[in-house]
């Protein structure tokens, strides 16, 4: 990579200088020389203009498709907007239940990985390239052999799948083969849930939040709005319910910091174990029935009240969400609560989830289905999948010939007691699929390229049951193959690849004759990203009866004298390893670390003091029976639960690309199983070891330091007003402007630090990644940064999202010599490129510190980057200073659109990356010379206020201020 | 005190301090070059197809946008597709040898390279449809294609040459129904250059030279 060769060619030249007066002449003269002759001209460039035009296409001008991306199975809608036919910027989807306009980090990198030159791009036998029709020959014959038994032997391993023709199309392969099975495999998901949720329900259920709907939100170590399928839908909600009357509240018992911890009303640090005595308490108190009154030896704690009283006088209203740390009994308790509450089917909505429907029954209810009911694939009968844990038993017995594994990666993400790779190393025939030529691939006879989201026909349903097509928007770049493909030929059926195999799916559910009547619903179900017309899941009814029959599992022990107890975290960026390789997700500062391109056991201040260790110590961290051990850095987050070590997952990786490999620790060495789940929190023991390892942080100060970059005005107070006094008298010219003025306003009472944001404008704006060495060296490129504060040691957090405020006394401007960095008419603080020649005066001189030097060439030149880049934003090079332009280009684009149809730019007309991305809708952007634009409208607010208002750069951005319910939290939380 | 150097020694001297200059002139030649496009103003450029804008606009009177579909709508003027030069060339001049690319870039279905004539640095964002509905007339920026057999750029599009307009655009533009004319326009009155200006209502010339309205 270039970017990490770059810095050591540094290095040596020091060397050089010193060598003395003839050496340096002589490097001057070579250099001199190299300077004339060894450039070269602009290249001539070709104009290929289409064979055949397509209709309604002009080329420079986006072209938007709707379509889904998966994230652990369940569909998102997006929009990909491709270029002359090159997909280059994924938003959100307005008309998509979990989209609703915005889209995640993750789905915005989905365009990064798809470009990705290290994808698998060969069919491989063991180590060696093969064919695919060599393939499909040693496939059909093993099948044969299966076919003989019923399909014994046969096993098929996958993610979580919502696809409705995929699932029909498991429901073919395990009519073909009586004997085989099915099993699930989801490292990001929680066991414990889907457990639970089976036992309650007989089946696999989700509970779907309401959020928009509660007034309390109780979040037991819950990542609500964290990287999911549901996580865009849950801030959506939530944020929508805390602008409503009266105000939603947000409670939060944390283990470590999270997304709900930044905004909640009252937040406590409690180890898991404590939680689950917490649950404990809250459910004897509110009366629930069968709840196991815990030994109440302590003092009661304030907030343990206040929560109580708040869930109480919400009956209806409120919601209990378990996390993943939590055990089985947890997760029962928290189910138990909520149905005693009234909130099951108000503001928790249980979603059964699709299975397959045996081919017997499908044939039987195909009738009755199109009828009547008309849910696809919803049977009340259907083969449920295994888990992961059976199917290790059963390779382990030598059960399993065949093992069929679909876009999954067990060998690296399943719990390190479970030793897939020794399980799978008896198998005599194993193929795995993936994007990636993974550990798993490594560990398996056959390894197909799959095709990305973006390259292949699919369907998926959203959490909550809404179906979507997936359609490709480019030609499969490496020659992956869909899943589709693969099913067909387990089920030996001959269809014409995935296009006409989901198709002939819809076809048959919609059970449309007409072939005119059919086309016209597929291109209305593509063109809106959702397919209107189909009943999301049945909503399912809790016998309360069922509920308390549930005998309570024994509770989990309690860490001994000397131990810790160990949680096993999604990392926000990369979740559970799968987008490991994508740099923007590796690069992209996690929300209380500020770590990026590794991962770090994180230490509450106080566990580290007793420990004696500092930020970057390598610790020794062992299970109990010291059977798994691995050394990892520390990092002290404040605000952590005592006692507890929280392991983000997804690093460590040893087969994935140069951007995963050998990253950080590989976390997953030390989980373990009970009763068949994978454990996300268990005790383990932790020993200095004396090493230290350098860590890339992009903020290191995240302490108030008297001044108030954030700031708080109190709910209940009646004198919350934080805008400044009146006008400073300044030096700078007097700026007048007769058109537009654009401005912005960031609410922080919105703001949950998600970092979509700032993925979005990385998108947007061709924003180079720069690797960890240029980050350690303090030389980050995000114009959007998304700045920690915490009040006090542990106290409350307030994420800042900060770019260049577009200050109207700009610093930055008197101090360009070249007048790289000049004011416009409409306000904007430009930097133009073409002028600049890198003096960093600018830099130097801004107080926000939001302007980002090319110190290399760090735009990739390879032909992907060029191919993903956005064409209406300069590619920047080396030596060239940089920083939020508000968008310029879509300013320009509605612009250019108002100007030809003789009209000025709406309200709203241009929205900025940022902003269109936002989930919670914290950002606004537009014109402030119009004073009933929306951006006017958040600037009036009483709690409008500018950063380092003291020192008169007027700035454009402005902030609202964070509202604080002082009645929500008693003076014991940390809240 | 004796000399230090003989004759011919101090030539030598001369000569060596004369290396850095001569090094430096090459530096800046070199980097003219490098910076200068392959196109120079008045070169002809070949071209897979020896196609001939004389003949097309002045010769047979076929308006601009007919070739170059999306000029009053995108960013792009757009080059024509193959399928466009097929809608007169499938009957005209079938068999004529110059066209045979044509025809194997239908049957192949891959386009032909045209080699660029017009060619803007990176960091420039220009936007024929705004240009073209603010009444900047085809032939102000392209010249009179209608007497050029090959296509032959006419001056470097600089900065200064962008700027010339963009400060004073009142005298250089014209009423919309002539944009695509090449010679025949209306004499204006200066009142009449005014109304027009007004009646087009283009941006003042603050916006209209403001570093983002070209650069991104």
């Amino acid at each position: 990579m270039r970017r990490v060769v770059a810095p050591a060619i540094n290095t040596t030249m020091p060397a050089g200088v010193d060598g003395g007066r003839r050496r340096m002449l002589k490097l001057m003269a070579a250099s001199a020389a190299l300077a004339g002759s060894g450039c070269s001209q602009p290249p001539a460039e070709k104009i290929r203009p289409y064979v055949n035009m397509p209709e309604g296409m002009a080329p420079g001008d986006p072209v938007f498709y709707a379509t889904t991306l998966l994230h652990e199975g369940h569909g998102v809608g997006v929009l990909v907007e491709t270029e002359s036919g090159r997909p280059v910027k994924i938003e959100g989807n307005p008309i998509h239940p979990a989209s609703l306009g915005a889209a995640d980090a993750q789905s915005q990198a989905a365009i990064l990985t798809l470009w990705d030159p290290e994808r698998s791009r060969i069919v491989m036998h063991g180590a060696q390239p093969s064919t695919w029709s060599a393939l499909l020959d040693s496939l059909s014959t093993q099948l044969r052999e299966e076919a003989g038994t019923q399909g014994k032997g046969l096993r098929l391993l996958s993610g979580p799948v919502s696809s409705p023709t995929l699932l029909a199309q498991i429901g073919e392969v395990l009519a073909r083969f009586p004997g085989a099975s099915w099993h699930v495999h989801d490292p990001a998901g929680c066991d414990a849930a889907a457990q639970v949720a089976r036992r309650l329900f007989g089946r696999p259920v989700r509970p779907v939040y309401r959020l928009d709907r509660a007034r309390t939100v109780l979040s037991v170590d819950a990542d609500l709005f964290g990287p999911s399928a549901d996580g865009v839908r849950n801030a959506h909600d939530f944020m929508q319910a805390r602008r409503g009357e009266p105000r939603a509240r947000m409670l939060a018992l944390e283990s470590t910091p999270g997304l709900c911890g930044a905004i909640a009303d009252l937040r406590v640090a409690l180890s898991p174990a404590d939680m689950e005595a917490a649950l404990d308490a809250v459910a004897s108190r509110l009366g629930v029935p069968a709840a196991v009154s815990p030994q109440e030896t302590e003092a009661r704690p304030a907030w343990l009240d206040s929560v109580c009283a708040q869930l109480r006088s919400t009956p209806g209203a409120c919601v209990v969400a378990p996390g993943h740390s939590l055990s089985p009994r947890a997760h029962l308790m928290a189910w138990r609560i909520n149905a005693h509450l009234g909130n099951l089917g108000q503001t928790i909505i249980p979603t059964a989830q699709q299975l397959p429907t045996e081919p017997r029954l499908a044939l039987q209810s195909a009738g009755a289905e199109a009828a009547g009911t008309g849910a696809a694939g919803i049977g009340t009968s259907g083969v449920s999948p295994g888990t992961l844990n059976e199917l290790v038993d059963a390779m382990r017995d030598g059960a399993v010939r065949t093992l069929i594994m679909l876009d999954v990666n067990p060998v690296y993400d399943s719990p390190g007691a479970l030793d897939f790779a020794g399980a799978l190393s008896k198998i005599p025939f194993s193929v795995h699929m993936g994007l990636y030529r993974d550990e798993t691939a490594h560990a398996c006879d056959w390894h197909i390229p799959m095709a990305h989201e973006l390259e292949a026909w699919s369907d998926a349903r959203s959490i909550d049951g809404t179906a979507s097509l997936i359609q490709p928007v480019i030609a499969p770049l490496y020659g992956g193959r869909s899943p589709h493909e693969v099913m067909d030929m387990l089920a030996d059926t001959r269809t014409a690849g995935a296009h006409e195999r989901v198709r002939a799916f819809w076809r048959n559910l919609w059970d449309m004759e007409d072939a005119h009547d059919f086309e016209q619903r597929w291109d209305e179900a593509l063109r809106r990203g959702v397919i209107d017309g189909e009943p999301a899941g049945p909503a399912l009814n809790l016998d309360a009866r069922a509920l308390a029959a549930q005998v309570p599992e024994e509770i989990e022990p309690a860490p001994e004298e000397g131990e810790l107890l160990a949680v096993f975290v999604n990392d926000s960026g990369i979740v559970a390893g799968r987008h490991a390789n994508n740099a923007w997700l590796q690069e992209l500062p996690r929300p209380y670390t500020k770590i990026t391109w590794d991962n770090a056991a994180l230490l509450s201040p106080g566990t580290a003091r007793r420990h004696a260790l500092r930020n970057g110590d390598v610790v020794s961290l062992s299970s109990t029976d010291a059977s798994a051990k691995l050394l990892a850095p520390i990092w002290i987050v404040p605000g952590q639960a005592d006692g507890v070590v929280i392991l983000p997952l997804g690093f460590g990786r040893r087969h994935a690309g140069a951007k995963a490999q050998g990253r950080g620790f590989d976390a997953y060495v030390l989980q373990d199983t009970r009763n068949g789940a994978a454990r996300r929190c268990l005790p383990l023991c932790l020993q200095p070891a004396d090493q230290r390892h350098a860590l890339a942080v992009t903020q290191h100060e995240m302490g108030l330091a008297g001044r108030e970059p954030v700031r708080i005005v109190s709910l209940q107070s009646s004198n919350a007003d934080v805008r400044g006094s009146a006008a400073q008298p300044s030096l700078y010219p007097p700026r007048e402007y007769d058109s537009h003025a654009w401005g912005m306003t960031v609410d922080l009472d919105a703001c949950i630090g998600c970092n979509a944001c700032a993925i979005a404008c990385q998108a947007e704006n061709n924003i180079p990644v720069v690797g960890p060495e240029e980050i350690a060296r303090g030389r980050t490129m995000h114009w959007m940064r998304i700045d920690l504060y915490h009040e006090g040691d542990g106290g409350r957090t307030q994420f800042q999202p900060m770019a260049c405020q577009h200050c109207e006394n700009a610093p930055c401007e008197v101090v360009c010599p070249v007048g790289a960095t000049m004011h416009d008419s409409e306000g904007l603080n430009v930097q133009v490129y073409n002028r600049c020649v890198g003096t960093r005066f600018c830099s130097n001189n801004c107080p926000y510190k939001v302007r980002h030097f090319n110190f290399f060439d760090y735009a990739d030149h390879d032909p992907s980057a060029a191919a993903h880049a956005n064409p209406d934003v300069t590619v920047r090079q080396r030596g060239v200073m940089e920083k939020c332009t508000y968008c310029v280009q879509r300013i320009s684009h509605a612009r250019i659109e108002a100007q030809k149809q003789g009209r000025t730019i709406r309200d709203g007309e241009v929205v900025t990356a940022c902003e269109a991305t936002c989930p919670t809708q914290a950002i606004v952007f537009g014109d402030t010379a119009d004073p009933h634009s929306r951006v006017s409208r958040s600037k009036a607010s009483p709690r409008n206020y500018t950063v380092l208002a003291e020192l008169n750069t007027r700035p454009r951005t402005s902030y609202l201020a964070r509202i604080v319910d002082r009645e929500a939290a008693p003076e014991d939380g940390d809240g | 005190m004796p000399q230090l150097l003989e004759r011919s020694e101090v030539l030598l001297v001369k000569l060596i301090l004369l290396v850095p200059v001569g090094l430096l002139v090459l530096t800046v030649a070199g980097m003219f070059w490098r910076t200068t496009s392959p196109v120079e103003p008045g070169v002809a450029v070949s071209q897979p197809i020896s196609f001939s804008h004389k003949h097309h606009v002045g010769d047979d009177g076929i308006d601009c946008r007919y070739c170059h579909t999306t000029v009053e709508t995108s960013a792009s003027a757009g080059m024509p597709a193959t399928g466009i030069c097929l809608s007169c060339h499938s009957q005209l001049f079938r068999d004529a040898p110059a066209l045979a690319p044509l025809h194997e870039s239908m049957q192949s279905g891959k386009p032909i390279a045209w080699n660029r004539v017009y060619d803007l640095p990176d960091f420039v964002f220009f936007n024929h449809s705004i240009h073209v509905n603010k009444g900047v007339a085809c032939v102000s920026c392209h010249g009179r294609v209608d007497q050029m057999p090959v296509l032959v750029r006419r001056q470097a599009p600089d900065m200064q040459w962008c700027l010339d307009c963009h400060r004073d655009p009142s005298g250089r533009i014209v009423p919309l129904d002539h944009i695509t004319a090449m010679g025949s326009f209306p004499a204006l009155s200066d009142a009449q250059a005014e109304r027009l200006v007004q009646s087009l209502r283009l941006e003042d010339s603050r916006r209209l030279t403001d570093c983002s309205t070209c650069h991104r």
